[in-house]
């Protein structure tokens, strides 16, 4: 069944590097078929930046995400722009001290992640720590393929820290998954 | 046989790299960059040469002058910088120089939108060079066509001695996929057709079956490479009109009467279809989404995919208009494929659907466009 996600925050939080990362595992390591595509400004840091992934087990015709399923957000913009793009029964995914929610849509998962993050010591890892979030909370890839995917784009001597923030990610979100 | 998950611009280089390409020169520009970046990374690996140049003149005219050394060389450009490149493609269709050419066309025209879609290139690439002369164009529709068809771009090159282009578009270039690269041994390269004679009865410019045997600087052979009109020998004729009628009339007739070798055309659900969608690049899986749709609530509608756009497939399409009643030319575009469908099956068969760039086709547009179509508005 066609799956349709979306990662939106600012340029520099590795919003890109996600949408990339969950393509890879659903395509290479899942077995599916996936479509990435990023999106971004001209901007290095800090313009609006979101990555649109499409999931099937069937072949993907059209390739851009246009009612999100699962919607991932990191700013206060990308939730303000995007939320109301996402499927009335689609879950909403947010960093709970970056986005503040204006009225209660849907099905809403938080986590802290980028605090998270900064209590592995490493800020930037806050992503990983959402993406590992993002596979707990919604199933839609497996662990395995998302640990392989991550380990696969991280630089070599980061790839203990990305471990550990995915890990610490994913238990967070079957947390929420049994609450 | 390993399965990547690469965008369309890394899937064309690796594809460049498997055909054994080993030299680019180019100017990096959005949304092409990432060739640049990939062909910089992986050539010297391979042992080839990447060269950023000081824009797309000097780019064009380097692989020109790389092919001539005897290697397989490649650049990759957008909108703006393949209307630098003209001059040189037209000298690289002159002296028979086999090369290709990545164009990932953006919205234009100018500077137009530089980080979004657009297929309005496609009749530049036809004559977008002065004088008659024919090219090869080829349209990817995914990352892992990329990687086959940058393949089949040398292959072509090689083989017709002939700047071959990919009109890629950005979508295809910027989204990602599985990409299946095989192994080398399962890989089919075609290399050019190297002097047979001895040097002192070499003749450059000669073809008995249309395609010049092409001696290398530093083979030993007399090499002539001129954008002048040129006899056999390589000479400049540019007062003979013998001359011209003779070159120019092969330059054009190696491509046009092999264009059924050439041609590669995907049809899909066509065997009863009363209207066609005729499209291609990313354009074409709008229509697939839309087709498939239509099939479902009954509407008898196929797809004609133009995997090779140039030389235009023009008897298929006479052929295919005895049976189909109306085609509707999906495009970003204001109607570049349309004209080439029409002159050969005639205006009052053929409805565009245009967009002028920026986006694609949302599936529901063209299901629109077929239902309109089915009920003869």
């Amino acid at each position: 069944m066609r799956r349709e996600i979306k990662f939106g925050g600012f340029g520099g939080q590795g919003i890109i590097l996600m949408g990339n990362i969950v393509g890879k595992a659903s395509a290479k390591y899942d077995g599916k078929n996936a479509v990435f595509t990023p999106s971004y400004g001209p901007e290095a840091r800090g313009g609006a930046a979101s990555s649109n992934i499409v999931i099937d087990e069937e072949e993907i015709d059209y390739p851009y995400v246009t009612k999100p399923d699962v919607l991932v957000v990191m700013s206060q913009e990308a939730y303000e722009k995007y939320a109301p793009s996402l499927k009335d029964d689609g879950i909403l995914i947010i960093d709970e001290d970056l986005v503040h929610l204006k009225n209660g849509v849907g099905r809403v998962a938080k986590i802290p992640s980028t605090r998270i993050a900064e209590k592995l010591g490493k800020r930037i890892v806050a992503n990983i720590v959402m993406l590992g979030f993002f596979a707990g909370v919604t199933k839609l890839i497996s662990y395995k393929a998302i640990r392989k995917a991550v380990l696969e784009s991280v630089p070599p001597k980061f790839k203990e820290l990305n471990e550990e923030a995915l890990e610490k990610g994913y238990k967070y979100g079957i947390k929420w998954r049994e609450e | 046989m390993r399965i990547e998950f690469y965008n369309g611009n890394v899937a064309s280089a690796e594809g460049a790299i498997h055909a054994g390409c080993k030299f680019f020169a180019g100017y990096p520009i959005t949304p092409s960059t990432e060739i640049a970046e990939h062909m910089a990374l992986r050539l010297p690996q391979v042992g080839g040469v990447f060269i950023q140049m000081e824009d797309e003149l000097a780019s064009m005219a380097a692989i020109l002058g790389a092919s001539w050394g005897g290697v397989k060389s490649m650049t990759a450009t957008s909108g703006p910088g393949f209307s630098l490149m003209m001059e040189n493609i037209g000298l690289g269709a002159m002296t028979e120089t086999p090369c290709v050419i990545v164009n990932v066309q953006r919205g234009g025209p100018s500077t137009g939108m530089p980080t979004l879609v657009g297929q309005a290139d496609v009749m530049q690439a036809r004559w977008g060079s002065h004088g008659d002369y024919e090219i090869i164009a080829l349209s990817p529709s995914s990352p892992q066509e990329c990687f086959d068809m940058t393949i089949r771009a040398f292959n072509l090159a090689e083989e017709y001695r002939v700047p071959v282009i990919i009109l890629m578009d950005e979508s295809v270039a910027h989204m990602s996929e599985k990409v299946m690269i095989p192994d080398e041994k399962d890989i089919k390269l075609v290399e050019r057709k190297k002097a047979s004679v001895p040097p002192s009865e070499y003749l450059p410019y000669k073809a008995d079956d249309f395609v010049p045997e092409m001696a290398c600087a530093g083979e030993g052979y007399n090499v002539h490479v001129t954008g002048l009109t040129h006899d056999e020998k390589g000479y400049p004729q540019a007062t003979s009109p013998e001359v011209q009628e003779k070159l120019v009339r092969r330059l054009c007739d190696k491509i046009r009467e092999n264009e059924e070798k050439i041609r590669d055309i995907e049809e899909i659900e066509m065997e009863d279809a009363k209207i066609a969608l005729v499209s291609f690049g990313i354009s074409a899986r709008s229509c697939k989404s839309a087709m498939k749709k239509a099939r479902k609530d009954g509407y008898k509608v196929g797809i004609i995919r133009l995997k090779t756009i140039w030389p235009f497939p023009e008897k298929y399409f006479e052929e295919i208009s005895e049976k189909v009643k109306k085609f509707i030319v999906v495009e970003i575009n204001y109607g570049q494929i349309k004209l080439e469908v029409e002159r050969m099956v005639g205006r009052k068969k053929v409805v565009l659907l245009p967009k002028m760039g920026g986006d694609i086709h949302k599936p529901e547009e063209i299901y629109g466009k077929i239902k309109e179509v089915h009920n003869g508005n």
